[in-house]
């Protein structure tokens, strides 16, 4: 199945934006080609959300497939609306992390908290790339960037872990140099129920990259490779030696019932009585 | 289904708000708790289940709207409703509805502001906003109702006008006319006409364009549409550094409204006839009209009213021609003057244009204050 990939199928006949050496067309890829090994010969079946930034402009426009790109930080609740009323639709959200866990962190946590039966695919640049390399809630700490030219003085955020407690059905890591592990994880997210969750670890050279000290993608990606450890062996270190580590894997899996479910059930239930 | 039966209640502003949003299509309701708004989205989260509709609290007043842009391009007509902070909020994806044209109903029921000020009492400074809050160059539709029929009717007309010229329309309510309880008729419901948007013919793929009002279609539906609060083109593709493109995309988004005008405009006429003086209002304000009109008219003067039941687009050429007849024109509003200034400008000086403004406790312009001012104004206050 996979030798009769083409990408093109999928994709609408325009240029795309992307820098030279951005993981997004990693993740892109990875993506697509989860969709084709699920069978899937077009998107028909999916609805893509996202906000603003690099990352938000995976799907929309490029996708051949209805999309709808919303203001930053407001893709999650537009997929609220969209899969409440159209419950069969897989609805996916591409995002960066400023849009997913900066501006729309709130509707992250309560679309997992509700269980809302979405799947969110976020790109951690560790940067605002769109707007030219300014600090988010996942730089690491003392890195460099244009709005923390003397290091950043927070800490990042642990994304997956988040879903992991507000109450995911799916929460899981990787990096731009763990594709096959990541088509796997989006085959696997694709074909569960409930709101599930995938970090991907990305490269932004233009805004990340060269003023983090990285003289290539390739160092980047060497970077992310050394970085990585798996979540079982993360389990068994201190949380002094993980510091500064991109534990990766998967961190829940689990069944619960989606709000759509119970929406459902409730408005038979109303229905009835009303009579 | 369990629509409203046709016959009189007894019911509050806001309930009849939810009750006509049923009647008039609406599927689906997201909201935020917020005084005094809440009772519609209570009547929702009791109402709408039972005709198959979805109404969901969520967490703030962003994702409310979102949710309901995102249940309009499901293919569900859908509404939220707040108040003035929550209004606030909502003013993002207001603008994102106008320039993805999703059809919407917001529901601002106004209390004093700014800021949290007198959370329970009622005002009218949103009017302004309900125009102007958004960013960037739009066209607003915004009606106000003053009583609970009303509210039932100009509830109906908001989903009408949204589906009609796919737009977000705003309901522009307020403490008063939400909380009042008043006699109302609900008619038969087949009397009531309701509009629903275009759909796409199998082979049309201008969602954006080319047409004044282009057809809509829902995702999922195979149209694979592209909806993006960017510049984009008739197809929905971004076009985010071209001029042109962005002269022809908003410059369609508001004449679609700004050349109808006439058509959306609706207003009443109370004895303007051969009017000397003329009084303009709108929303709660209006409901001391009639008396003060009544009682001026007892005492000799030719006074005549118009209420708008539209106050955005304004209605220019309707104060123009009460300019013409009348030498003053009197606007009552509770705010420090928003509609006044309108009226001034549209009025192109033919008419001198006199402000009444009372703010604070929610305390109404009384039809003894309008009164005093008809006569003062006449010349009769001896």
């Amino acid at each position: 199945m996979t030798e009769n990939f083409s990408i093109r199928n999928y994709l609408r006949d325009l240029k795309l934006p992307f820098c030279p050496g951005c993981g997004i067309f990693t993740i892109m890829n990875s993506f697509l080609r989860a969709v084709h090994e699920l069978g899937c010969e077009d998107l028909s079946k999916f609805v893509f959300c996202s906000g603003i930034g690099c990352s938000s402009w995976i799907p929309s426009p490029y996708f051949v497939a209805d999309s709808v790109h919303t203001p930053h930080g407001r893709s999650i609740p537009v997929a609220t609306g969209i899969k409440l009323l159209r419950p069969k639709l897989n609805v996916v959200v591409f995002g960066g992390d400023g849009d997913i866990v900066g501006i729309g962190m709130s509707h992250f946590i309560h679309a997992a908290r509700r269980n809302l039966d979405i799947l969110v695919i976020m790109v951690n640049n560790m940067v605002y790339g769109m707007t030219g390399g300014q600090v988010a809630p996942t730089t690491p700490f003392k890195a460099k960037t244009t709005t923390t030219p003397y290091g950043s003085f927070e800490q990042p955020l642990d994304s997956a872990k988040l879903a992991v407690a507000a109450g995911a059905c799916y929460s899981a890591r990787w990096t731009t140099a763990h594709p096959n592990q990541l088509k796997e994880s989006i085959k696997k997210a694709i074909q569960m129920k409930g709101f599930r969750f995938i970090e991907v670890v990305s490269q932004c050279p233009t805004a990340y990259g060269r003023r983090a000290g990285f003289k290539n993608i390739g160092e980047m990606l060497k970077w992310f490779k050394e970085k990585a450890i798996p979540i079982r062996q993360a389990e068994k270190m201190s949380e002094k030696e993980i510091e500064r580590r991109i534990v990766i894997g998967e961190f829940v899996q689990r069944r619960r019932p989606t709000i759509g479910e119970n929406v459902y059930a409730m408005i038979k239930e109303a229905q009835v009585n009303a009579r | 289904m369990k629509l409203p039966k046709p016959d009189t209640y007894f019911w509050q502003g806001n309930q009849a708000c939810a009750e006509a949003a049923i009647v008039g299509g609406c599927r689906f309701f997201a909201g935020y708790p917020i005084t005094p708004a809440s009772e519609i989205a209570e009547h929702m989260a009791k109402r709408l289940p039972q005709v198959g509709g979805i109404a969901i609290q969520m967490e703030d007043e962003m994702s409310s709207i979102g949710a309901v842009i995102g249940a309009s391009w499901a293919g569900a007509k859908a509404m939220t409703a707040t108040s003035g902070p929550g209004f606030s909020l909502m003013q993002e994806f207001i603008g994102y509805a106008f320039m993805t044209e999703t059809p919407c109903v917001i529901v601002d029921a106004q209390r004093t502001g700014p800021s949290t000020g007198q959370a329970t009492k009622c005002g009218q400074g949103d009017v302004m906003q309900s125009r102007w809050g958004t960013h960037g160059d739009y066209s607003a539709i915004v009606l106000s109702p003053n009583s609970v029929q009303e509210m039932f009717a100009l509830t109906i007309k908001a989903f009408n006008l949204a589906e009609k010229y796919r737009t977000p329309v705003i309901l522009l309510s307020d403490e008063t006319i939400a909380h009042m309880r008043e006699q109302i008729t609900v008619p038969q419901i087949e009397s009531i006409g309701t509009i629903n948007r275009r759909k796409p013919k199998l082979k049309e793929n201008a969602f954006f364009g080319l047409k004044e009002i282009p057809p809509m279609p829902a995702v999922g539906e195979g149209f694979n549409v592209a909806v993006t609060g960017s510049t984009h083109d008739e197809h929905g593709i971004r076009f985010t550094a071209d001029p042109l493109a962005h002269r022809k995309l908003v410059g369609r988004l508001n004449n679609k409204i700004r050349n109808h005008v006439g058509e959306i405009s609706d207003f009443e006429d109370y004895n303007t006839e051969d009017c000397r003086i003329g009084v303009i209002s709108y929303g709660c304000t209006s409901r001391a009209i009639y008396e003060a009109v009544e009682k001026a008219g007892a005492k000799g003067i030719k006074v005549g009213s118009i209420r708008l039941k539209t106050v955005w687009p304004f209605p220019d050429k309707i104060v123009r021609k009460l300019a013409e007849k009348a030498d003053k024109i009197i606007v009552p509003e509770m705010n420090l003057g928003q509609i006044y200034y309108e009226v001034e400008r549209a009025s192109k000086g033919l008419a001198e244009v006199i402000p009444v403004n009372k703010i604070g406790g929610g305390e109404l312009i009384t039809p003894e204050e309008l009164l005093n001012k008809i006569l003062k104004e006449a010349g009769k206050n001896d």
